[in-house]
């Protein structure tokens, strides 16, 4: 590994190579004040400079001194990689987030996925914001009932979130499942609901964003949130486009900013085990001597979502398309 | 929030006396530049990188609350929970409450429909004593095409709650409190904009009526995707307007008629094969929304007033509380008012389709039945 992969400033990487170490094995036998005084930096910096480099030369050695036999158990050594096995394992093991549609949930292959970002577009009225919050209160069906009993974050980029509404769906969800209690269940006594609409009302936890500067510092901290609240399961973004819609002259930059936080989203579904579910808006594209509707921010972001499902009127009805998806098929 | 300044935020002095010589200033200018772009710019490690940005991100953030917290703020602190009731039961009744505050709700429909005639009505409303169902403040009419007709206002007012109004100063009160602003071009427009959200709460502005917003934008000459552009600012901003002084925002559309530009399909449908969609779009009617459709996704309710086979609708297009429900109703000496309570409920994407079959002799009808 050379000298100028490692995460250190410009200027001292510029120090270490005008003073000769190039490599990384030329820093393994230097002490800190030796290399302090040669570098002419401080003996705090030559030591976090020395520590960096040990830290990139031990998988390094550790990959060459292992064995053929070793091979097969020791795939720790690039931290955070898992063989395919434990994968299949643990996706088997992830539960869904029901849409509350059981066509819906068909096409999902159960529901919305955990450790999966998930895009959801449609016109304007279709019902984005209505599934939204529909997932945001059944994320928090109890095991029993085969949900996953979690707390939702809905964050809100355009003044859509009723209060109202959620505390219909809350209700309508309670009672689903005293229904479903009742028909399955003979002994009322045992299983009765102690769910009030009021605590799903209270395990939503609803942030307004009001730029798209505020979206990237709460998408930032978000990472320190999570791991003061473990129990939060899905997060929901309504939606995900408004501000980026409004006033961006440097198209580069926006694109830039949104697949940073595309991928800081995929990273907290992935450590916290949780499922990120984005609204996004629709626009008009010019292809092919015609105009078509088209999920909006643009091609470089719909890369970046897992899964994408467009909603959209067919007649009276309306229906879902499942437009990009790993495992599923288009439906 | 988003501009706050990074001497502002408890960093590490060594880390925010970099950030003010490498001319980064407010937060915004942090936050949208990469990890490795501040490291590169402001020459330090990726760990010192990642905890001032941190730290700035938890500062910038806005805090959360929960669902159950914000809805019991709102029925404290609102009149009716955050609903502002028209008068009309059966909408009402829909809307669950009322027009809802903090947010953009939308009146599109064909010219001389009523739409002028249904934002006085509100006006009014809005002025009047919390006791006659008003919000007791301030109404900012902002009057692009002239509009405004004070003398009906009166007569609206006069055959809807003569108790008040009979009584002159009562009636110069009440009128007193509706300010009318006529811009001329989206310039003044935007002058306007910024000195309301600066005096909106000292003035005890309660409301704010833009009739219309297609007409600002009519003025200047560009068409499509450009001409959404130019409103974008003042959209969000309207919104943001709405939203931080929780009242109610009611603006007017215009429509136009249906050109080849306007899509309506995704490239999946046009392929499909099977025949289930046919390839001749049946429209149902030539008459669009003006504006676009990124103006649609911003308004949070539209209702649409239309004329069907000689009669006048009002329906609920787009709402995030309400059925899709369609109501008669009838332009009379004392504003508007609901034929039935009840309202039919409209399937699929009629409900935004805009009609205007028999229209004209409304308007003629219309005429005769006012004086």
């Amino acid at each position: 590994m050379e000298i100028w992969r490692l995460p250190i400033s410009a200027s001292q990487r510029g120090k270490l190579i005008s003073a000769g170490y190039t490599s990384l094995s030329s820093l393994s036998s230097i002490s800190s004040s030796d290399l302090a005084r040669e570098l002419n930096v401080s003996e705090s910096e030559a030591m976090n400079i020395l520590k960096v480099a040990s830290h990139s030369r031990g998988s390094e050695t550790s990959n060459a001194s292992c064995s053929i036999v070793e091979v097969l158990d020791t795939f720790q050594w690039w931290a955070g990689a898992q063989s395919a096995w434990d994968m299949l394992h643990d996706e088997e093991s992830l539960m869904h987030i029901t849409t509350s549609s059981a066509d819906l949930d068909n096409i999902l292959g159960g529901g919305i996925h955990c450790k999966e970002v998930t895009e959801i577009g449609g016109v304007p009225g279709i019902g984005k914001t209505q599934l939204g919050i529909q997932i945001a209160v059944n994320v928090q069906i109890p095991n029993d009932f085969g949900g996953l009993g979690g707390n939702s974050i809905y964050i809100d980029t355009e003044g859509s979130f009723m209060v109202e509404r959620a505390f219909q769906i809350a209700e309508a969800c309670i009672e689903d499942m005293s229904e479903y209690n009742r028909f399955l269940r003979k002994d009322f006594q045992e299983c009765k609901i102690k769910m009030q609409p009021q605590d799903i009302l209270e395990n939503i936890f609803y942030f307004r964003i009001c730029s798209y500067t505020e979206q990237i510092a709460l998408i930032n901290y978000l990472d320190k949130f999570l791991s003061e609240h473990k129990d939060v399961k899905v997060i929901v973004v309504d939606s995900v486009t408004f501000h980026f819609r409004q006033d961006f002259d440097d198209m580069a930059l926006r694109t830039r900013v949104l697949s940073g936080m595309a991928l800081k989203l995929m990273n907290l579904a992935k450590r916290f085990s949780l499922a990120v579910v984005l609204l996004n808006q629709v626009t008009t594209k010019h292809t092919e001597a015609s105009f078509q509707l088209a999920l909006a921010l643009g091609d470089s972001w719909s890369h970046t979502c897992t899964n994408r499902i467009v909603l959209y009127w067919n007649g009276n009805e309306r229906y879902a398309y499942i437009d990009k998806s790993p495992s599923l098929r288009s439906a | 929030m988003a501009n706050k300044l990074i001497s502002e935020i408890p960093l590490p002095k060594s880390i925010a006396n970099v950030f003010s010589a490498r001319n980064i200033s407010t937060a915004k200018d942090a936050l949208t530049l990469t990890e490795f772009e501040l490291m590169e710019l402001l020459d330090v490690g990726l760990t010192e990188v990642r905890s001032a940005l941190s730290q700035i991100s938890e500062i910038v953030a806005p805090p959360y609350q929960t669902a159950l917290s914000l809805m019991e703020q709102r029925f404290q602190n609102e009149h009716l929970g955050g609903h502002f009731p028209t008068g009309l039961k059966g909408l009402d009744a829909a809307l669950c409450g009322g027009i809802p505050f903090g947010v953009l709700t939308e009146l599109v429909g064909p010219a001389g429909i009523g739409k002028t005639q249904f934002c006085l009505k509100l006006s009014l409303l809005a002025s009047l004593p919390t006791n006659y169902g008003g919000l007791d403040g301030r109404v900012i009419y902002i009057d692009v095409e002239s509009k405004f007709s004070s003398r009906r206002l009166l007569e609206i007012g006069l055959r809807s709650f003569p108790e008040i109004f009979q009584m002159k100063e009562m009636a110069q009160e009440m009128a007193g409190r509706i300010l009318v602003l006529r811009p001329t071009s989206l310039a003044e427009f935007t002058q306007s904009l910024e000195q309301i959200k600066v005096s909106l709460l000292q003035k005890q502005v309660k409301m704010l009526v833009i009739d219309s917003m297609a007409a600002l934008v009519s003025g200047e000459h560009e068409q499509g995707a450009r001409r959404q552009q130019t409103l974008s600012w003042h959209i969000s901003f309207i919104k943001s307007l709405a939203e931080f002084s929780r009242i109610p925002v009611v603006v007017t559309n215009q429509v136009r008629s249906r050109n080849h530009e306007d899509a309506s399909r995704y490239s999946f449908q046009v392929q499909s094969r099977d025949g289930a969609i046919g390839t001749t779009m049946q429209y149902d009617s030539h008459l669009v929304a003006a504006l676009g459709i990124q103006w649609a996704h911003a308004v949070t309710t539209r209702l649409v007033l239309e004329a069907k086979s000689g009669e006048r609708f009002i329906k609920v297009a787009k709402s995030p509380i309400s059925p899709p429900l369609a109501f008669p109703f009838h332009i009379t000496s004392s504003g508007i008012l609901l034929l039935s309570d009840d309202g039919k409920e409209v399937m699929g994407p009629e409900i935004n389709a805009i009609h205007c079959q028999g229209h004209n002799e409304i308007i003629n009808f219309g005429m005769e039945g006012l004086h």
